[in-house]
């Protein structure tokens, strides 16, 4: 076991992708000799070289479009956006190019590209720096989202993913990067399928669901909530494309409500779709209705008000006693 | 073809007389050996390309011109009676891409447009294929690794990405062979576009990345001048060769309706790019003499008496009137390639009805590479709602 955080756990995970696959690469701005703004591929360029790690020219579309390429060649490029609000440019190319290959070739061509991409608020930038574009993405047929939440999976998870034939976009939670936790390099054990949903804390009276950034946030909650007597029970989605219904549907099944929490606004949001999905699915346990707790229907607020717009824990605290109540 | 047999001083040259000589504006030089009279004229370089097509390759190119133009008025007459949705016609623009089509090697890697039908003919994709996106049976049709001619690609100029990104993956494989001490065969890309496709970020793009990699990747431009109704003057206020100049690779201006001087080009071209020169635009200068698409008309938009005007230039006239000129076909010939354009035609035309429309289980099939839960859960409910309909079918009979 070594414990590390997670910018470093990825960069790990990245490592060791690169030595074992010959036929995978690095491409992005600032990524070699920088090491990247947040210095996850800090080094990567002195070991492997600038046909492996390339400092791309500056622009996301670009980056996207040639990593296709390179993908129909046989390589498996991994693409970094330098931050969630830039990944706009290369919208067209991930969901009219990437992310239709495989059905367009009826399954003759596979594109295993990764885009990482560091979101989420709370780190106090500015416009653009902060966002949570993930179901705009998911809404796409054909693209695998996923996002780490702790240092094991964010280790494995980048590796599971550079394996994995489909598409797949790693959100990053940046504002989690330098959150220490153990990693063994050895076992993967859970992260070996990067696609399921972990419970992670235990629970009778609610559930909560969160992914990357919020789970601290929910575990925090959940913690809280305990000291009052209520048995709150965690999931880290970590993929929220597939998403893991069946484990949602079971908690749901044990405790009777449900919150999901995103930082992306709650309209049109993940957050919908599992409320309609366990609403579908497991309508007669339910207690109360499912909540959302979310950001607003607003541009991505600036830096000075983020913490009216992001979930925290009260925000949590008070859904949880809105679901109670019923 | 090694470096060796490019003409001594070729660079240089090509340097002065194409993008390099013109201020941007200006209008470029363009190549052209076989004028619309029909005469084999000369060009200080590209003569010597223009030297290794013998007779009999003349002849193909004739032959498979002819045979596209007839299947394109096939599949416009099949568009016209309502069994293709719609239809891209290529009529005008022929040796464009016969032309740059016979330049490739079977190793070098395709990616076309939307109207490269031409190419595909080269490149032996089965021409009834090819109308399967139209037919509405498929997105693509064939399996583009066969004879390494991509996917159309209906979103503008995103494929010319796919195509840098594709030939830095050559470079990698190159160094990879040379690691292991194997030998691999050297190889290029061509991206197609059109002039409208021109104005796209992600041809800026391409060519900012082909050029600081210096992929070996040929652009290979048509202008045929009118994106639907939209004139290239609206898409460019220089010539569009002399773009390649602020990329910092050479650009060329062809006349994209001889097929002679394309094919020289676009050869000269690749040697470039496959011997670790760079990056090439190519501006084939042409004209498409038909709709953009059957679903527009090309009156509301133009003159007809510019149409007349390119068809002074037509691509097949010109060789044709080459080739009996200077005795390289018979009128023999000339009735065996009428006769297998009929033959194509009626191919087609009975291919295209045969069609199958495919299962939508398939489309499930492949929306991923891997398994994916929400595909089983929603292909397992239309299952059962199929099913549904059938056991009703049942208690009906």
């Amino acid at each position: 076991m070594a414990t590390m955080t997670i910018a470093k756990a990825i960069n790990e995970g990245l490592r060791a992708s690169l030595t074992k696959n010959p036929k995978s690469l690095l491409m992005g701005e600032d990524i070699g000799h920088l090491g990247g703004v947040y210095r996850v591929t800090d080094g990567l360029i002195k070991e492997f070289g600038d046909e492996r790690v390339l400092d791309t020219p500056l622009a996301e579309s670009g980056i996207v479009g040639t990593a296709i390429g390179l993908a129909l060649r046989g390589y498996s490029p991994v693409c970094e956006i330098q931050f969630d609000g830039f990944v706009y440019p290369a919208f067209n190319q991930i969901t009219t190019q990437l992310a239709k290959i495989h059905a367009r070739s009826l399954g003759k061509l596979t594109v295993p590209v990764v885009i990482r991409i560091p979101y989420g608020g709370g780190i106090g930038s500015i416009e653009h720096h902060s966002e949570s574009p993930e179901a705009l993405f998911a809404h796409t047929a054909g693209l695998r989202i996923i996002s780490p939440s702790n240092a094991h999976d964010a280790y494995w998870m980048i590796q599971k993913a550079i394996e994995c034939q489909d598409p797949v976009i790693f959100f990053e939670p940046k504002r989690r990067y330098w959150l220490k936790g153990e990693v063994d390099v050895e076992n993967a054990g859970l992260s070996a399928d990067p696609f399921k949903a972990h419970v992670v804390r235990e629970g009778t009276d609610a559930t909560i669901v969160a992914y990357g950034p919020l789970v601290p946030v929910a575990l925090a909650a959940a913690n809280a909530a305990s000291e009052d007597g209520r048995s709150v029970e965690v999931i880290d989605l970590r993929s929220i494309s597939p998403l893991d219904f069946d484990t949602v549907e079971a908690s749901v099944k044990k405790t009777g409500r449900l919150i999901v929490a995103h930082e992306a606004p709650t309209f049109g949001g993940i957050g919908g779709e599992i409320a309609a999905r366990i609403g579908e699915r497991a309508f007669l346990h339910l207690e109360a209705p499912v909540i959302r707790v979310g950001g607003f229907h607003m541009p991505y607020p600036v830096a000075k008000v983020e913490e009216d717009y992001l979930p925290d824990i009260d925000k949590i605290l008070e859904a949880l006693d809105r679901s109670l109540a019923y | 073809m090694g470096s060796t047999q490019l003409p001594p001083g070729t660079e240089e040259t090509l340097a002065a007389t194409t993008a390099a000589a013109a201020a941007p504006g200006e209008p470029v030089e363009m190549v052209q050996l076989l004028g619309p009279d029909g005469k084999l004229g000369s060009d200080p370089i590209f003569s010597d390309y223009a030297k290794r097509i013998d007779p009999e390759k003349l002849r193909v190119f004739y032959t498979d011109m002819a045979r596209i133009r007839r299947f394109d008025q096939e599949a416009t007459a099949l568009q016209r009676q309502g069994e293709l949705a719609l239809w891209v016609p290529l009529t005008g623009q022929e040796a464009a891409q016969i032309g740059s089509g016979h330049a490739s090697q079977p190793q070098d890697y395709i990616f076309p447009t939307y109207r490269e039908h031409g190419v595909a003919l080269v490149r032996n994709v089965d021409l009834a294929e090819l109308l399967k996106q139209f037919r509405g049976v498929s997105n693509g049709g064939w399996d583009p690794r066969e004879n390494n001619f991509h996917l159309y690609t209906l979103v503008l100029a995103a494929q010319t990405l796919h195509a840098v990104g594709y030939a830095m993956g050559i470079q990698r494989d190159q160094k990879l062979a040379a690691a292991e001490d194997s030998t691999d065969s050297k190889a290029a890309v061509i991206a197609y576009f059109g002039d409208g496709a021109s104005s796209e970020g992600d041809v800026h793009e391409s060519m900012v990345f082909a050029a600081s990699y210096n992929a070996p990747v040929v652009f290979f431009c048509q202008n045929n001048h009118w994106a639907i109704s939209v004139p290239t003057e609206v898409q460019t206020k220089v010539p569009l060769a002399n773009r390649a100049k602020g990329y910092g690779f050479p650009g060329i201006r062809v006349d994209g309706n001889d097929v002679i001087a394309v094919h020289a080009v676009t050869e000269w071209a690749l040697e470039h790019a496959r011997e670790g020169r760079g990056p090439v635009l190519i501006e084939a200068y042409t004209y498409r003499v038909g709709a953009h698409t059957t679903a527009d008309d090309p009156t509301k938009y133009r003159e007809s008496a510019e149409e007349a005007a390119w068809r002074e230039k037509d691509p097949l006239d010109r060789l044709e009137k080459y080739l009996r000129a200077e005795g390289l076909a018979d009128e023999a010939f000339f009735d065996q390639v009428d006769a297998d354009g009929d033959e194509l035609a009626k191919y087609v035309r009975s291919t295209t009805h045969g069609l199958e429309v495919p299962d939508i289980r398939e489309a499930f099939a492949n929306v991923y590479a891997e398994q994916h839960p929400l595909i089983a859960e929603e292909l397992a409910w239309f299952e059962e709602y199929s099913a549904g309909f059938e056991s009703d079918e049942e208690t009906a009979n």
